[in-house]
């Protein structure tokens, strides 16, 4: 049996305007269904960019990106139903509530109206939010925003979901519960890609890791498998001897 | 339609919890538009109807000068209250304070005898020219001239409009002393009273008659030119409430986001400006229901609303349309809330300037005359003058609301442009 991609990058070349920032030559990266992978890399690298490709946030010069064998393009389209996204931002509105939020959002992500109300009782309550689903985001701790940020972004039970750092800046327990979400997110089937700092816990969830830096794929592989081959005990030392310890911009 | 009516939904709720911009979108012009109306219905008063107290210091005791007071009561646009002669310009100040007066005028103590002396030396020389024997004719030289104090709150027309009733008072007494005069050198007889009041009375009367497009004679008056202008502005302030939720939306991450998920992006512009489109309809039904039924309890004229309804709602949606693309367009040009708040109020400051909302169009002069036209504000401003002011009909305000529609669509592009530079469509 064919094991099926997630997602498929083959040869994309990307650069800004005036080649400001980072710039991707013939990047190839290939993520199996059903992964729970983690893409890191030193501030500037281009994980942020190249999330921003995967989603159709940016366009590709060159190249291809294919989610679940469907091209991404810069109209949207049927791919845009596959995938969800939690960016790093609290990217919603906060003069709303939970349950606003998710209605709206909901909507354009494709749901009607029933669904969106099932899934928004599920998420609440999955989430812990359900205390406070009627009440203004923008009175809440971060940690709360953060889970509100990544229900909006699972609210149609996206076959792939993306998460731009989606625990940075809350407690222990808010992040673990999260973690402990999207691992079971992943039982279910959805195809995980994952970035963050926190490379601690970025090691409880992935099992897949690649390592990027000034916009090449630098390692790729099982993280127990590249732990082994470069003979390093953990995912933050595997960082610092891959990628060097000076400081980046 | 459900994910339309869900953005709209949404765009509501945003709206109503933004307190400081509702309280901008309503109050503020609701406000404007009374106290503007007010003040300028005082001017228009003081003018036409109140009289302005003026105080006389007559150092004179000749006949002329008190022709001259006289003449000056005649016009009808003074109260006149005398002070004892011989004043300084500090006691004329003085008094001026104490009987609330505009103006001070100060008759200097030979008025009458060179008035008497220039109308002898005038009526000697025309009788020299009809070819009569007169007095001998001696050149009398200018009669000193009257000082006028005023207080420096009366506008420049005000002052000139008072110039011109004092120089018509002045021209009468010299006219009548020379006529006097001239009469006396022919008759040796004083020139009876019924003669010289036939003589010097202008009995012709002036109509004024004001032209409007429906053929009716109502005066146009403070309300009528007040609360469309400023129901203009109010429309074009609702850049403090959209311009700002627009960068909100950007900086948050919100247009990001929504860019990923399978809608497009022309759901959320299309609701946003059905959203505000509709506060702007709101914001001049309150404020045209002010104007007709609470106007009048603040002692304003009642507002008429234009006959031809619809060419009304036209001109409105028209002009509500065009400020919400405005705001809009500035919201996803401005990087920070603050850009968007402080450029916006500027902005609309200098159209409404320049479009003739706070000076006449037709008052101002060159480049200025010809910015008038990049204004959306005068399009909508002459649209509804000619509705409100005119009598006209929608054929009339035509030639406003295409122009106005061109600067819509303009506005709409350079959103699109702006919003496709900047990666969030």
């Amino acid at each position: 049996m064919v094991n099926q991609l997630a997602i498929d990058i083959a040869g994309i070349s990307f650069s800004y305007p005036g080649n400001d920032g980072v710039t991707f030559q013939n990047l190839d990266l290939k993520v199996a269904k059903g992964a729970r992978f983690g893409l890191f890399g030193p501030n500037g690298a281009g994980k942020t960019t190249l999330i921003s490709l995967m989603t159709g946030l940016l366009a590709a010069n060159t190249g291809h990106i294919k989610l679940l064998g469907q091209e991404v393009g810069r109209q949207k389209g049927p791919v845009n139903q596959l995938f969800g996204f939690v960016p790093q931002d609290f990217s919603f509105y906060h003069e709303l509530s939970p349950v606003e939020n998710l209605e709206f959002f909901g909507a354009w992500s494709g749901l009607d109206k029933k669904t969106i109300n099932t899934r928004t009782d599920e998420l609440l309550t999955i989430l812990g939010l359900n205390d406070v689903r009627d009440k203004q985001v923008q009175k809440f701790s971060g940690g709360m925003k953060r889970r509100v940020n990544l229900a909006i972004g699972v609210i149609h039970n996206p076959a792939i979901l993306f998460l731009d750092e989606p625990t940075v800046g809350v407690d222990v327990q808010t992040g673990r519960a999260i973690i402990d979400y999207l691992i079971e997110l992943n039982k279910n089937g959805t195809t995980l890609v994952y970035t963050s700092h926190q490379l601690n816990e970025a090691e409880g969830l992935c099992e897949q890791v690649a390592l990027i830096d000034g916009g090449r794929i630098i390692a790729q592989d099982d993280l127990s498998q590249l732990l082994k081959s470069h003979k390093q005990e953990n995912l933050e030392q595997l960082f610092l001897a891959l990628t060097g310890k000076e400081y980046r911009n | 339609m459900f994910k339309l009516l869900t953005t709209i939904r949404k765009d509501i709720r945003v709206l109503l919890r933004d307190k400081v911009g509702i309280l901008l979108m309503f109050i503020m012009p609701i406000v404007l538009v009374i106290v503007v109306t007010n003040i300028q219905n005082s001017t228009f008063q003081l003018v036409n109807k109140n009289k302005l107290s003026i105080i006389i210091n007559n150092s004179d005791t000749g006949q002329a000068a008190t022709q001259l007071i006289k003449a000056i009561d005649k016009i009808g646009m003074f109260k006149v209250s005398q002070v004892k002669g011989d004043q300084t310009q500090s006691q004329i100040a003085d008094a001026m304070h104490d009987k609330d007066a505009m103006l001070g005028i100060i008759i200097p103590s030979n008025f009458s005898q060179k008035v008497n002396a220039k109308a002898k030396s005038v009526s000697g020389k025309a009788l020299k020219s009809f070819g009569l024997q007169g007095d001998s004719v001696k050149n009398a030289g200018d009669v000193d001239p009257l000082t006028v104090y005023y207080n420096p709150i009366l506008q420049d027309n005000i002052r000139l409009s008072i110039q011109g009733a004092l120089r018509s008072a002045l021209q009468l007494v010299e006219s009548r002393e020379t006529l006097r005069s001239l009469y006396y050198s022919i008759n040796e007889k004083v020139l009876p009273d019924s003669l010289e009041h036939e003589m010097l009375n202008n009995n012709t009367a002036i109509n004024e008659i004001p032209v409007s497009k429906d053929g009716t004679r109502k005066t146009p008056n403070a309300t009528q030119h007040n609360v469309p202008a400023w129901t203009i502005f109010a429309m074009f302030f609702i850049i403090m409430s959209l311009g700002g939720s627009v960068v909100r939306e950007k900086v948050s991450g919100s247009f990001i986001r929504l860019k990923t998920l399978p809608t497009n992006f022309l759901v959320g512009l299309v609701s946003k400006q059905l959203t505000y489109l509709s506060v702007t309809m709101l914001q001049a039904a309150v404020i045209f229901s002010i104007g007709i039924w609470l106007f009048p309890y603040f002692g304003l004229p009642a507002l008429n609303l234009p006959l031809d309804i619809l060419a009304l709602i036209i001109v409105t949606v028209v002009c509500g349309w065009c400020a919400v693309s405005y705001a809009i367009c500035v919201g996803v040009f401005a990087q920070t809330q603050e850009q968007a708040n402080g450029f916006g109020a500027v902005s609309i400051v200098i159209l409404a300037c320049i479009g003739g909302l706070m000076v006449p169009s037709f008052a101002m002069q060159g480049f200025f005359k010809s910015a008038a036209n990049i204004s959306p504000m005068h399009w909508c401003l002459q649209a509804y003058y000619s509705l409100f002011l005119e009598g006209g009909q929608l054929k009339d305000v035509i030639n406003n609301i295409i122009p106005l529609f061109i600067i819509t669509l303009v506005l709409q592009g350079i959103t699109y442009l702006g919003l496709k530079r900047k990666n969030l469509i």
